[in-house]
């Protein structure tokens, strides 16, 4: 054990304890970060997760500027009171075109990961604008002010680029034909041919906050009533391993 | 403390060797750690190894090392659904297997039907339609209490609005609901007026007589198709009784009437196929059925 008795070399230069201390840091990185990157199972292969229609995608903008992810987790963990609450527990796969992530770690409120369809977009309005109208025991601020705010989806091609840079494969269609799918999601009597065949038949086609216009309110909408709705569980075996 | 030097359960300077260290003139004593404390140290060391090969801990090239228990997250997750589930089979099944008109007749059935679907309730249909099932008439979440039913009171009729939703977009054979139309765009401010004189007439209100009468025309001509000449609704179509106190939208008061004329009304419900069980629907349905209002 001669060589601990060095420590004092390490100790009196900077330069030394920095490169040491970097080796260290790396090899706790290495052990815990690269596996995921190349085992197969850190994701899942399921159908039907798709990218966020450009609209979908300002209300998740929306969504973390007001923090809601303070409050609202989006990770159902396996576990059987979660699951019968919730429904079924959060895949990896459905959160891989989520840059960042929403998991969250805090429950003031209830998990959001599966929220989609489960009320209409009329509760959905109802609640954002004054919580306690229709749960009175709720703590959750009021979010009315979503509704002034009319948006046009001017900056949404240079969002989703962003997003493709970080490898979320939207194609060169998919951001030229941006700002009309952003639109044409909110009015059920657009066009919206374009939009079904770059995003699915499943994707919801209608006015969210039931006022004319795009409002923040119909992009926040939106992004919920998808949550949790696209993976297609007849893919899914469970992996018994994890 | 009474020979004046610090309480310590170490030896002082000159009673041990120091480690050598020395900073400006100041050593650093080597004192040993207490047993308890090293020996707690070395079995959390040992505990921490144990757990390792135990658990699934290691990655490797095609996934972490398994662990000798064979423990997974998710495979304790369907362990502990599949007990139980296997509990309740018998009844989920009797109940699946019985006619859901029947289900009062078994009192083992209905007990379980109420308690499972006072649990679902409470979970999925509370949001909107209140913790006391009596509804939230700002929004428009009918009432579950009274005998007033849109689609039908019958448990039958409820199990078909919980199966399939009402206007649900992605339900093919959700409840056949044509949206209220926004009258502010077709009628006449005036012809609107007198048509809520006519509806606060007909739901024994105080009215206007003769903008009731100009209303009555109106509302053959436009609203009858849906509500029925007399006002009295039409579960086909999810059209409300506009004929008793009941409201599905505010107090019935002018001001409410006028609005849903003119800016119409179509509230959803979503369809819980795919998201509960159909023994949970069928729960829930009884449990609703069974609130008061049930026909």
């Amino acid at each position: 054990m001669a060589f601990l008795d060095k420590h004092k070399k390490i100790e009196t230069n900077a330069t030394l304890l920095l490169i040491f201390a970097f080796l260290v840091v790396t090899i706790g990185g290495l052990v815990e970060i690269v596996p995921l990157f190349y085992l197969n199972n850190t994701i899942e292969k399921v159908a039907g997760v798709r990218p966020y229609t450009p609209l979908e995608l300002t209300g998740r903008m929306i969504y973390m500027r007001e923090g809601c992810f303070y409050c609202h987790s989006q990770m159902i963990r396996p576990m059987r009171d979660e699951v019968e609450r919730y429904g079924h527990y959060s895949l990896a796969a459905e959160s891989m075109y989520d840059h960042p992530f929403q998991w969250g770690s805090e429950r003031q409120g209830p998990d959001l990961a599966r929220v989609g369809g489960r009320y209409s977009d009329h509760w959905h309005v109802d609640h954002l604008i004054n919580p306690q109208s229709v749960v009175p025991e709720s703590i959750m601020p009021k979010f009315g002010f979503l509704m002034n705010t009319m948006i046009d989806g001017k900056y949404v091609a240079d969002l989703m680029r962003t997003n493709a840079e970080v490898g979320v494969p939207y194609t060169a269609d998919d951001i030229a034909n941006a700002q009309a799918d952003f639109a044409a999601q909110d009015d059920p009597n657009a066009d919206s041919a374009g939009l079904l065949k770059r995003y699915g038949e499943k994707v919801n086609v209608r006015n969210f906050d039931g006022k004319p216009g795009v409002s923040e309110m119909d992009a926040l909408v939106a992004y919920l009533q998808v949550l949790g709705t696209m993976v297609d569980f007849s893919t899914f075996t469970p992996d018994a391993s994890r | 403390m009474s020979n004046g030097k610090p309480q310590s359960h170490g030896k002082g300077k000159g009673e041990v060797e120091t480690t050598g260290h020395s900073w400006d003139g100041i050593e650093e004593l080597s004192n040993p750690l207490p047993k308890w404390w090293l020996y707690s140290f070395y079995l959390c060391i040992l505990f921490a190894f144990g757990y390792t090969v135990l658990y699934p801990a290691w990655p490797l090239i095609h996934g972490a090392t398994p662990g000798l228990l064979g423990y997974s997250t998710r495979g304790a997750e369907a362990a502990e659904m599949k007990a139980w589930q296997a509990e309740l089979a018998p009844l989920q099944q009797k109940l699946v297997a019985t006619d859901i008109a029947a289900v009062k007749d078994d009192p083992t059935l209905l007990q379980y039907a109420n308690s499972s679907g006072a649990a679902v309730f409470r979970t999925y249909c509370v949001q909107c339609h209140g913790a006391g099932a009596a509804g939230n008439a700002t929004g428009g979440y009918p009432n579950l209490l009274d005998d007033d039913w849109l689609h039908g009171g019958t448990v039958q009729a409820i199990y078909t609005t919980i199966l399939h939703g009402v206007r649900d977009p992605h339900d093919p054979d959700t409840r056949p609901a044509p949206d209220m139309p926004a009258w502010g765009q077709t009628l006449q401010k005036a012809d609107i007026a007198n048509v809520v004189q006519f509806v606060l007439k007909i739901s024994g209100q105080t009215f206007d007589a003769t903008q009731a009468e100009a209303g009555a025309k109106v509302f053959a001509d436009n609203c009858a198709a849906c509500h029925g000449e007399q006002g009295k609704g039409n579960q086909d179509m999810g059209a409300p009784n506009l004929t008793d106190a009941i409201w599905l939208y505010g107090d019935g008061s002018q001001a409410v009437i006028t609005q849903t004329v003119e800016y119409g009304r179509a509230g959803v419900m979503p369809s819980w196929t795919g998201r509960l069980s159909d023994a949970d629907m069928r729960s829930v349905s009884i449990y609703v059925h069974g609130l008061g209002g049930g026909k």
